[in-house]
């Protein structure tokens, strides 16, 4: 797909250029420009993340061995990562992270959609109030929200139930969709709304139909920083789930050595290694399969 | 916030919106608006506005003191401002109930040093975020073969678990780690405050630079390409597109991504707390919050009050004085300006 | 169909909302009512109560808790204990249990208490005293270890495991280990002309760097904070022992990137053979025998920490077991903290686990010993212990104490105004 659309620009380019052979230096010099800046950046994004994928390969005994390369190589980091007899339950808990980061993102996206259709479209009193409480709701030290909440959970018996953990994670990424959504919906051109209105759309359809396709990135972008920033919490979950809610990142910071003291530093590589990619394939598949349906659904 | 705020502006463009029945209309919208912002509302005050309250409630408490005779906790009765009193002016009570300035390593002693920290890290790390960001987000909009490695590769930091990136640059930043390893140093980066710091921001503009990347990016995919083909029909160079097309058009998106940057910035905990524990100059306010916490609860719910005051502060000028404002829109200027 | 799908969205947001709001009320309610104060009462309650109980300890690095309560539950049908355990990082243990016991919670009986939290969880009210009718044996347990579960002379916590700093060094340059400090800085010249570091210990600003202070401190005779509970910390005793610290850094006979280092940098630093002595627990023992990585396997010894003219007074590791006042079961919960601190049990953590026993008479058996090399070493080093200032107020002094020695050492403070601050930072902690 993308082959094409490269074409497509080139030949864009070209014919609005006046000179031809002036034109493709330029695409040429303008495209290795494109190469050479997304190289640097995939080696910026990757080389930690590099080192992170040697390490969980590498032989415990090893653990410090600063060789930048493969070597030492073992599957052992992954079988203590999932390994039931240390108690470390790695699948059991990306299991709750994805329904606890999946259910979080789908309503947060609802009421955030809800919210910042309100803000951006409709008249009412009280709208800078509205988006001072949710902005209001960013600006308080996460860890001084803990231990209210825990009370507060305790003394209704949520403590270690999905729903204390879903709600507050409904709560962190709530703001941030409230106001990228409300930013974008101001973006949208209503006139299309309005027209397809004229035509005989009902409200619900014209927002349906020719609305949200034309939002369809921002809501995606939305709801991947949401599912992320779900997938990636810990301060709530490690107070509030219990063994059989407990999400990823608090099976991680369970990980332990085999003696005291010392750092299961190749394990929690593995696991990162083992959480992180199939997120970020879920998220490309969804990219391509989802939203170059919808926005080519919408284009044409 | 004032420009845009009339409601004529976007709704006046609809044919059959008569003046006549804008009161009505506005009724109806009202409710509409009401029942589709209550559950974000309700959701909100569960777990955010119970937590506040609670927290300033017990901030004007006292903590819980030793009653010498039998060795346990009293509680500690009233205290009015004096826990405010207290971070602000970094007065502790010293032996006999007297009042002393902080002395060094105690918490009190730091609270305006960590604040000085806090601001300097926000700025430092959302400068950098931003200029990256913008940078990925142009690059990864246009259309190249290997696209897709390009955004695969820019998810991975942001979508690892930040303990897990915590960890990881702590191991890089050992002293006989990778990072002096391969460029053939010895630097104590979590030895002293310049290069812990620095490690820190390092750590924190890798982790966070692809969320900044991703919001502009899709900020930069809402505008309609037609735009820059009259530009470019018009001569306009690549600078002047950027700046008369693409800049006004991402702003707010752009703004609500660095908006939110700074909230978080100014609540940073885990990458420092791993890396170097608040050692050598890097103890953030949530870093003082957290140690305070295990020491009394009252002081630290006063602590946390005051970080909350300090960011709204911080974000009520930045919506008031830089336009981060999610309901002003910016494509009418925009537009308004190319014709 | 538009109309109807708009019209589906709003109800059910309205119900959605009227759900949320619902829980809320009830939260409110519920969490409204609660204040502060010690559970004075709590104590006396539940003393005969037997029945279902949980204990709540870190993560069972080495898996010797789960055999145990397997073990206790053959035996013990009615009364089985389920295993809560936590994270493996001490300070999200601490806030675990301080949330819980805030929060009353009755499901929280037995917990494992690092040796530094008794003194505080007592004086909140939270620990049954071990006394009257929960009164256990101590009989057999190295009195150091006893005095970590003791506050205002009423035992809170029963010992479950000890540790000890040790001495590594390298018996292949050094054949007879330094009995004092001043010895081992003479044999810094050793390490320059083989180009390696001389000593490390645990100097970065964390809780590590608190027990190398004491360690120093005590060492030469000097004490932290009184029987008063008030700070004593500013005496010429402290003087040279926090002053060796800092000299030792100065001269170069401690390097540079030991400010940096935690437990696991040292060892790295020892098993690359890059340093001559280090300070230590028994864990790396078994790794730098057995680590592929390790340099040493072959070349180096242990010993206690050299002292002023002896061995030195080691702080403190381990951890002690403490019967929550708000469990409902407490006849259960103290047989089964004397289960878990019997004979048989403190074998099978040295045995299985690695774990030092804190029973004197279990360093001097023989199998035992034959297994961990390391004990009758780790013996002199708890016999000579010291452990960490036993206050109520223990997280705001080890702040005091890490802030200012981390101060002295890096050279932004002199010796004198590093103990000066110390004692008045710990005097206000301490005036609460």
């Amino acid at each position: 797909m993308s082959t094409s659309t490269a074409t497509a620009t080139t030949t864009a380019d070209a014919r609005s250029a006046t000179a031809k052979g002036v034109a493709r230096r330029r695409a040429r010099w303008a495209s290795s420009r494109t190469y050479i800046s997304a190289a640097v950046i995939v080696i910026w994004c990757l080389l930690p993340f590099y080192w992170m994928v040697v390490t969980a390969f590498r032989e415990v005994g090893y653990t410090f061995d600063p060789t930048p390369f493969f070597t030492h190589v073992t599957w052992d980091n992954f079988a203590t990562a999932f390994s039931a007899d240390r108690g470390n339950h790695l699948e059991r808990a990306m299991l709750n992270s994805l329904f606890i980061s999946s259910v979080t993102t789908a309503v947060a996206l609802l009421f955030g959609v809800f919210a910042a259709y309100a803000l951006a479209r409709l008249n009412f009193r009280g709208k800078f109030l509205v988006l001072g409480i949710v902005l209001g709701a960013s600006m308080f030290p996460g860890v001084a929200i803990v231990t209210p909440l825990f009370q507060l959970f305790t003394d209704i018996n949520w403590t270690g139930t999905y729903q204390a953990l879903i709600i507050p994670n409904i709560s962190f990424v709530l703001p941030l969709t409230v106001y990228t959504l409300t930013s974008f919906f101001r973006e949208m051109p209503w006139e299309l709304e309005e027209a397809a209105r004229i035509d005989g759309c009902t409200a619900g359809q014209a927002f349906r139909k020719v609305i949200m396709p034309l939002a369809a990135p921002a809501v995606f972008t939305t709801a991947i920083l949401a599912f992320i920033a779900a997938w990636n919490e810990y301060l709530i979950a490690s107070i509030l789930s219990n063994d059989a809610t407990q999400t990823v990142t608090v099976a991680i910071a369970n990980f332990a050595g085999a003696q005291p003291h010392q750092e299961p530093y190749t394990a929690v590589m593995a696991a990162g290694t083992v959480v992180t990619i199939p997120l970020v394939v879920l998220v490309l598949i969804f990219q391509r399969k989802i939203v170059s349906g919808l926005t080519a659904g919408a284009v044409k | 916030m004032s420009t845009h705020l009339d409601p004529a502006v976007k709704g006046g463009k609809a044919p059959d919106n008569k003046e006549v029945g804008a009161d009505r209309k506005e009724k109806t919208q009202g409710r509409l608006a009401a029942l589709l912002i209550t559950p974000t509302i309700v959701v909100l005050a569960i777990v955010i506005a119970y937590p506040v309250i609670d927290a300033i409630i017990m901030s004007l408490q006292q903590d819980e003191g030793l009653d010498p005779a039998t060795g346990t906790f009293v509680a500690g009765g009233f205290a009015g401002f004096a826990n405010y009193i207290h971070w602000l002016f970094q007065q502790c009570t010293g032996p006999g109930g007297v009042e002393v300035s902080c002395p060094p390593g105690t918490l009190g002693a730091q609270f305006w040093s960590a604040t000085g920290v806090t601001f300097f890290f926000t700025v430092v790390t959302v400068f950098f975020e931003t200029i990256l960001g913008f940078w990925m987000a142009v690059i990864m909009a246009r259309a190249f073969r290997g696209r897709s490695v390009l955004r695969a590769a820019v998810l991975v930091p942001w979508a690892i678990p930040t303990a897990v990136t915590a960890k990881l640059w702590f191991f890089i930043f050992a002293f006989d780690g990778i990072a002096n390893t391969l460029f053939n140093t010895s630097i104590l980066w979590t030895g002293s405050e310049g290069p812990a710091r620095a490690a820190i921001i390092i750590a924190d503009i890798w982790k966070t630079t692809p969320f900044m990347a991703l919001l502009i990016l899709a900020g930069l995919q809402m505008i309609p390409s037609d735009i820059y083909e009259a530009a470019k029909v018009d001569g306009a160079s690549t600078w002047q597109r950027f700046r008369m097309i693409t800049l006004p058009l991402v702003k707010p998106a752009l703004m609500v991504a660095i908006l939110f940057r700074v909230l978080d910035a100014m609540r940073m905990y885990d990458l420092p707390a791993i890396m170097t524990g608040g050692a050598n100059g890097t103890t953030t306010l949530s870093i003082l919050v957290v140690n305070q916490i295990r020491i009394g609860f009252n002081s630290a719910a006063a602590l946390s009050t005051i970080t909350f005051l300090i960011i709204f502060i911080v974000a009520f000028i930045f919506v008031r004085f830089l336009g981060a404002n999610a309901v002003e829109s910016a494509s009418g200027g925009a537009k308004g300006k190319l014709k | 169909m538009g109309h109807k799908m708009s019209r589906m969205y709003l109800p059910l947001a309205a119900v959605a909302a009227a759900a949320l709001a619902l829980s809320a009320c009830g939260g409110g309610a519920g969490g409204g009512g609660e204040s502060g104060g010690g559970g004075g009462g709590d104590a006396a309650a539940n003393l005969d109560g037997r029945g279902p109980i949980t204990y709540v300890q870190g993560k069972d690095n080495s898996g010797v808790v789960r055999p145990l309560i397997e073990k206790w539950n053959a035996a013990h049908p009615d009364e089985k204990v389920t295993f809560k355990e936590q994270s493996d990082n001490a300070d999200q243990q601490h806030d675990d249990l301080v949330k819980n016991f805030q929060a009353k919670n009755a499901d929280y009986d037995v917990a494992s208490v690092d040796v530094i939290w008794t003194a505080e969880f007592a004086a909140r009210g939270w620990l049954q005293p071990l006394t009257d009718t929960m009164k256990v044996s101590t009989d057999g347990m190295l009195p150091a270890t006893v005095k970590t579960g003791t506050y205002n002379e009423v035992l809170y916590t029963l010992p479950q495991t000890s540790d000890g700093g040790i001495l590594y060094y390298r018996k292949d340059l050094v054949p007879t280990p330094p009995k004092t400090w001043d010895e081992m800085m003479g044999m810094c010249s050793i390490a320059k002309d083989k180009g390696i570091d001389c000593y490390a210990g645990q100097l970065a600003q964390y809780e590590g760097l608190t027990v190398n202070v004491a360690e120093a401190i005590n060492s030469q005779g000097g004490e932290i904070i009184g029987k008063d509970g008030k700070p004593t910390v500013n005496s010429p005793e402290a003087k040279a022992g926090l002053g060796n610290l800092v000299k030792a850094y100065k001269d170069g006979n401690i390097p540079k990137q030991a400010l940096t280092y935690q437990e696991e940098q040292g060892r790295q630093s020892f098993e690359d053979g890059k340093l001559l002595f280090l300070r230590n627990w028994p864990y790396v023992y078994n790794l730098a025998k057995t680590d592929g990585s390790s340099t040493v396997k072959d070349t180096f010894g242990i010993a206690p920490l050299p002292g002023k003219d002896g061995p030195g007074a080691s702080s403190l590791g381990g951890h002690n077991l403490g019967v929550s006042v708000y469990s409902k079961n407490k006849a259960t919960a103290k047989d089964f903290v004397e289960f878990m601190t019997s004979k048989e049990s403190e074998k099978f953590y040295a045995t299985q686990g690695s774990l030092a026993p804190v029973l004197g008479a279990l360093y001097d058996d023989a199998e035992l010993v034959k297994q961990l090399p390391y004990l009758p070493v780790l013996k002199t080093s708890i016999e000579n212990a010291v452990p960490r200032p036993v206050t109520p107020f223990y997280p705001a002094v080890t702040q005091a104490i890490q802030q200012n020695s981390f101060a002295a050492l890096q050279g932004s403070k002199t010796v004198d105004q590093a103990l000066t601050d110390m004692e008045s930072a710990i005097s206000t902690a301490v005036s609460k």
